[in-house]
């Protein structure tokens, strides 16, 4: 399978004159890893948000396809069915609902009616993936990030992932919050994924969580744009340099976001 | 419109909505009088004393002022309703004698599977009386008493003369006042010193016929050290008018005593429901109210526990659901008049369509009843921008060593939990389901198991025309 993304324009719903991406471009095939790679704030968040159909993200022009089929044209979970994974920053709480549960009924979704997920297989396959990421086995009876630390957050990411066998997974800066130890399990975990019908995209600021993924492709993502791309080599280049030279070579000021000074705003504003 | 469209915009969408012919053995007609009042108490063959206190209880409502809270009830006509209805003769003893038709709606609701299953006795109210009740070998063995109110009069009046109208008394409010007076059916479960049942009681109740009140009594006497889990059922076809429903539920409950009363009620929504539903609990005494409520036009419903004896407890865990032209105002009381009682209410609110859900309740240490703890939590998710909740809490503290936390939140439905959970594939509905199934997850985990399960179903059904 392929996922293209063709001359992407995205602009955050609630300020649409914020241009956040500004013309991207990327392929990804099924049996590759790619790393998308940049300093915070230039956009990758928002490329994985846009391809899963966050509704705060507005795509103002250019065009996402899955083999040929307009993305941009299917709701959420039409995306997600349709071998679409996000592996998010900041996975949400969902209280009184379990995460075997929810696993299994997002499992269900994926089958035409009449078939059932089998009980006994799935609770193998569950346990079994809970003991790969090295989680509580009470994990599956918890209810979905309830109470879970920021390591568990992630940890459950990856065991969704497992348990969906998604063709693209884009793994959202997985590695935030993660000890060494758990970086190195999650890494292997995303590494075992690998296999013809599976593509990932793997964004990341850091270069550790690539020290345990074997990537094909690397990018580095500034300014809503695909800057370079290339091979491993390009790690080894931001690991030691960072991102300054590219900034000179494209001749691109200071990436982050520039802080706004606002006279007279209260400091109550309401914010969603 | 398609045919799906047609026939629920005809009959509604609720589940249980179909009625059946039952042969109607004795009716009092339309109308309360006093007339009324002793033809039901005639017909019933009542022992004096019992008549005598429904004309009292019948004074007392027709002299006694609408409530001065909650939602207008001015519109009520006491004269539109039929206040007694018979429908079979005798109470039957084995299911097979019980009439076809009457069998037939209790096929509907799955009656025999659910007492197959792990029940110990079912007591079945079908229009007022009850017409199927069997008890099991186990209960009769250790003194268990189980049937209707009606047979409790005439087999164990001691009993009831000790207790009736104890714990709620007609004074108590119009509605009990309307209940004592024509009261007919309910159930009546005497639990011995010591015995301790491991299964749970159930009984379902129906209303049947259009325009007919029901007016169910329960009484549930609990002796020291003993334990009962009784669980009600409700379910009602529909009718074209206003039906009327004012329950009493009395339990009383000795020394270090144990009850857990639990209901869906899920009457149509065109039912009118005031309930009284009140627990003495003695010394160490428990009592424990797992209270749902989704059906019903209009329900007034708050379970009390009086603590009238050291270190007793009583929790609350209810649900309310209101939906299109729905009002909910329900709760829980919490009464401490001894010392070192606790209580816990959990409340959970929820309100789509236009729909009205109130949160009142009250709790009270009174100045004698010395370290007291309670604890409040009252959560509402409200689904869209017409509905509406209001948390109404009165909280009492007389004393200086006793103590109330009160915790309430409102919210929507997130967009990122939406989004999370669609993120999996998940469709927008069953996510929004799945965010509200969690939500009264801490009631509904207090369910057995097939109550679980049918709750799922009724929210989901509720649910369905909640999004746009």
């Amino acid at each position: 399978m392929r996922l293209e993304i063709k001359d992407l324009h995205v602009s955050i719903l609630d300020d649409q004159s914020k241009e956040i991406l500004k013309g991207l471009s990327l392929t990804v095939n099924t049996g590759e890893m790619h790393a998308i790679m940049g300093p915070n704030g230039n956009g990758k968040s928002t490329l994985a948000a846009t391809i899963m159909g966050n509704p705060k993200y507005v795509v103002t022009s250019g065009e996402i396809l899955l083999d040929g089929k307009n993305l941009l044209k299917m709701s959420v979970d039409e995306r997600s069915r349709a071998g679409i994974f996000l592996a998010m920053q900041n996975p949400m709480e969902i209280s009184g609902v379990t995460n075997a549960d929810f696993i299994k009924s997002a499992m269900q979704t994926r089958l035409s009616e009449g078939e059932h997920v089998p009980l006994f297989k799935f609770i193998k396959a569950l346990d079994k993936s809970v003991a790969d990421l090295k989680m509580n086995p009470d994990l599956p009876q918890r209810y979905i990030n309830e109470g879970f630390s920021g390591g568990e957050k992630k940890r459950n990411e990856i065991l969704q992932m497992k348990m969906l066998k998604p063709h693209f997974a884009i793994l959202d800066e997985i590695d935030s919050g993660l000890d060494v130890d758990a970086l190195k399990i999650v890494g292997e975990n995303i590494n075992n994924m690998a296999s013809p019908d599976f593509g990932s995209i793997v964004i990341t600021h850091y270069q550790r969580l690539l020290d345990y993924i074997d990537v094909s492709h690397v990018h580095i993502l500034m300014d809503g744009k695909i800057v370079r791309s290339g091979g491993k080599e390009l790690i080894t280049k931001i690991d030691q340099d960072g991102y300054d030279w590219l900034k000179l070579e494209l001749g691109l000021e200071d990436m982050e976001e520039p802080k706004k000074a606002v006279l007279g705003v209260c400091g109550a504003k309401k914010t969603k | 419109m398609s045919n799906h469209d047609e026939v629920k915009s005809i009959i509604g969408d609720y589940k249980y909505g179909f009625k059946t012919n039952a042969a109607t053995v004795a009716s009092t007609g339309k109308g309360l009088t006093l007339d009324v009042v002793k033809e039901i108490s005639r017909l019933k063959g009542e022992p004096d004393w019992m008549l005598e206190y429904r004309i009292k209880a019948y004074n007392e409502f027709i002299s006694r002022p609408l409530p001065n809270f909650g939602p207008d009830l001015s519109f009520i006509d006491y004269d539109d309703y039929t206040y007694y209805i018979k429908s079979s003769k005798d109470v039957a003893s084995k299911w097979e004698d019980v009439p076809e038709e009457i069998k037939d709606t209790f096929d509907k609701i799955g009656i025999p599977e659910a007492e197959r299953k792990f029940l110990a006795g079912v007591s079945t109210q079908f229009e007022s009386e009850a017409v199927y009740h069997s008890t099991i070998q186990e209960l009769e063995e250790k003194g268990v008493l189980f049937c209707d109110t009606d047979t409790a009069v005439k087999k164990y009046p001691e009993i009831v003369k000790e207790y009736f109208g104890k714990v709620v008394p007609y004074t108590d409010n119009k509605y009990a006042a309307l209940n004592t007076a024509v009261w007919s059916g309910g159930s009546f479960i005497y639990i011995p010193k010591g015995v301790v049942l491991e299964k749970p009681l159930q009984s379902y109740f129906r209303i049947n016929s259009e325009k007919m009140g029901q007016f169910e009594r329960s009484l549930i006497i609990v002796e020291e050290g003993a334990s009962v889990h009784y669980v009600e059922g409700c379910t009602a076809p529909i009718y074209s008018k206003d039906s009327l429903h004012a329950a009493v539920v009395e339990i009383y409950i000795k020394d270090n005593g144990y009850c857990r009363y639990s209901t869906i009620q899920n009457w149509s929504n065109n039912i009118i429901n005031l309930v009284t539903k009140r627990a003495l609990c003695l010394k160490g005494a428990m009592m424990e109210w797992i209270d749902g409520n989704i059906g019903s036009m209009l329900n007034m419903k708050y379970p009390a526990c009086i603590l009238a004896g050291e270190g007793a407890k009583g929790n609350c865990v209810s649900i309310a659901f209101a939906g299109s032209g729905q009002y909910q105002d329900a709760g829980a009381k919490m009464i401490h008049l001894a010392s070192n009682t606790s209580s816990t209410i959990i409340s959970k609110s929820i309100c789509k369509s236009g729909g009205v859900v109130n949160y009142r309740g009250t709790v009270k240490h009174a100045k004698n009843a010395l370290n007291c703890k309670s604890s409040i939590q009252c959560d509402t998710i409200i689904l869209d921008d017409i509905s509406r909740s209001d948390t109404i809490p009165t909280n009492i503290v007389q004393n200086n060593t006793s103590r109330i936390e009160h915790e309430a939140t409102v919210s929507k439905i997130s967009e990122d939990q939406l989004f999370y959970l669609m993120s999996r594939g998940i469709k927008k509905n069953d996510a929004m389901q799945m965010i509200v199934m969690g939500f009264i997850e801490p009631f509904a985990k207090e369910l057995p198991m097939e109550y679980a399960v049918e709750l799922n179903q009724l929210i989901k059904l509720e649910m369905e025309d909640a999004i746009g």
